[in-house]
């Protein structure tokens, strides 16, 4: 029973805590996902103060995490979203790639972590946090802007790019041969055209399995769903959060809202777990040595984020200030190049360091990103005044 | 008017036309029942100077105002041939002296010889309301006679 009893007041101190933090994120304008990290960090390995018996409870929900992170992504898109943002945005969806995917690849293999230490980096500083992107145009009263829609095709890009990206990754994490690779990619790749195939003409026989009117067996059999499919996908090599976020690709409709509704809280709940077992498990003095190369790393994506915001809403006939306003818009990264990470960081393929660097840049691009959004026009007005001057004097 | 539909991709649909002042104005309708208003900026048309959150019963009520000169509009066409019969709408300004009170109270039609046709209330229209229908602040009562009953209307409602 005492056992318990810590274990409780550990949980309920963790959980609490992370309420404040959450609060004070949101209320100073910025992600809370680098307070949840940074609250990792002051626990745990080589913190503060160290963390006993939630060990296992921790992993399993930090895991659960992950799976519904994605699965509340899958469940955002209709497969027919998916395809016309699909049509609409693989020019700016392969220049997003090239720009941003590079410098996390160029810096991995300066440091010497190889080509396997490369696709991960590139993960990294590739994609851009759709959890933040949404909620910060939300708060600033931007989706009836005209550039929004060129910023949310470019999102789901990389989703859908996520799609094909994480199978692949864990493939070559596994150390898997350059054919076991292919074959990776191969089965990731018939699994999503699958996947889409059915969600686009079976969709609603998808929803119907999971829907009921009772939110309890709603809930229970939604999320038993999603344990499943995600379990089964990892025991297939094609990762967990994969099979979550197919399985949400595939449940379309009413069924797909009512299960965002009754998810999200749950999501909240257990992805703040997944940041912060992240953090137990990165050794803060790790951080210090990685921290220019990590400040290098945010000032150069941040330029090409923001290059591609700009270019991708030029072609679409924005004007000067709408396109800083998209490119601003794309800069924050946050849960996705963490989940990378903890990926990467599991498999023990690559150098440890890779955390510390990710948790580093992650920390600076949740907190850049937000900030980017809401400076960009003063910021661009001022430049253009600036401008305008001496050709007025 | 050419109404231009956009997805917004997770999100929802927006829904904007542009006004002859230049400036774009729609309708965000989001996928969770909820309704945006938004209001291009004169200066940068790609921004919004204003997007305002409504709830489905704001935004039908909205709807209705801006719905209710349309009723009277088509009324206006059907009583074109009958000469010296106009239609008009008139507001129930909350707290005003038919606030909370009968239509038959109004003693409209023997003052003034104007007949209420219809009561737009919350975006819905009520078709030839009955005398015991009970007014409320911002409904708009639409009634058809001749321009001097019409003008005596204004002073009975008005008030």
């Amino acid at each position: 029973m005492h056992d318990t009893a810590i274990a409780l007041v550990q949980l309920g101190a963790v959980f609490f805590g992370l309420g404040l933090l959450g609060k004070m994120a949101w209320r100073i304008g910025i992600s809370p996902i680098p307070l949840y990290l940074i609250g990792g960090l002051a626990f745990g390995q080589g913190g503060l103060v160290p963390l006993h018996g939630i060990e296992d409870f921790s992993h399993i929900s930090s895991e659960i995490g992950v799976i519904l992170l994605l699965l509340l992504l899958g469940l955002e898109y209709s497969a027919a979203e998916l395809m016309t943002g699909l049509k609409r945005s693989w020019t700016a969806g392969l220049v997003d790639i090239v720009l941003n995917a590079a410098p996390g690849a160029i810096a991995a293999l300066v440091l010497g972590w190889g080509p396997v230490g490369a696709l991960a980096m590139a993960g990294v500083t590739y994609i851009s946090s759709s959890g933040i992107i949404a909620k910060v145009l939300g708060d600033l009263g931007r989706l009836g802007n005209r550039e929004t829609p060129v910023v949310l095709s470019v999102l789901v890009f990389e989703d859908l790019a996520m799609a094909v990206y994480l199978p692949i990754l864990t493939a070559v994490l596994a150390g898997v041969s350059f054919l076991g690779g292919l074959s990776a990619v191969g089965i990731s790749l018939a699994a999503i055209t699958v996947v889409l195939v059915v969600a686009l003409k079976f969709g609603r026989y998808v929803s119907a399995v999971v829907d009921s009117p009772d939110p309890e067996v709603f809930l229970l059999k939604l999320l038993g769903a999603a344990l499943l499919v995600a379990g089964v996908a990892s025991q297939l090599q094609v990762s967990a959060a994969v099979g979550a976020f197919l399985l949400g690709i595939a449940i379309s409709g009413s069924t797909a809202e009512n299960a965002t509704r009754m998810l999200e809280p749950l999501r909240d709940l257990f992805a703040a777990m997944f940041f912060v077992v992240f953090g137990l498990n990165t050794d803060p003095a790790s951080i210090p040595p990685v921290l220019g190369l990590a400040v290098a790393l945010a000032v150069a994506t941040t330029l090409t984020k923001v290059a591609t915001g700009w270019w991708a809403a030029r072609r679409q006939g924005i004007g000067r200030l709408g396109r800083a306003r998209a490119g601003a818009a794309l800069v924050a990264r946050g849960e996705f190049s963490i989940v990378i990470a903890s990926l990467t960081v599991a498999s023990g393929a690559v150098d440890g360091q890779l955390a510390a660097l990710a948790t580093a840049y992650v920390l600076l691009m949740a907190v850049l990103g937000p900030v980017a959004a809401r400076v960009v026009e003063p910021l661009a007005r001022l430049v253009r005044k600036r401008g305008a001057e001496p050709v007025a004097a | 008017m050419n109404v231009e539909v956009t997805p917004l991709p997770g999100i929802g649909t927006r829904q904007d036309f542009m006004i002859r002042a230049g400036r774009r104005i729609g309708v965000i309708t989001h996928r969770d029942g909820k309704f945006e208003l938004i209001v291009s900026r004169k200066d940068d048309p790609d921004d919004c100077s204003a997007s305002i959150a409504l709830s489905p019963a704001e935004a039908g009520t909205l709807a209705g105002l801006l719905g209710a000169p349309q009723l009277v509009a088509h009324l206006e066409e059907q009583h074109r041939d009958v000469a010296g019969i106009s239609t008009r709408q008139f507001p129930i300004v909350p707290g005003s002296r038919f606030d909370g009170r009968t239509l038959g109270e109004t003693e409209l039609r023997s003052r003034t010889g104007a007949s209420i046709v219809a009561v737009v209330r919350a975006g819905s229209v009520h078709p030839s309301p009955r005398p015991d229908f009970l007014f409320e602040g911002g409904d708009l009562v639409v009634v058809v006679g001749t321009a001097d009953g019409l003008a005596k209307t204004t002073e009975i409602l008005g008030g």
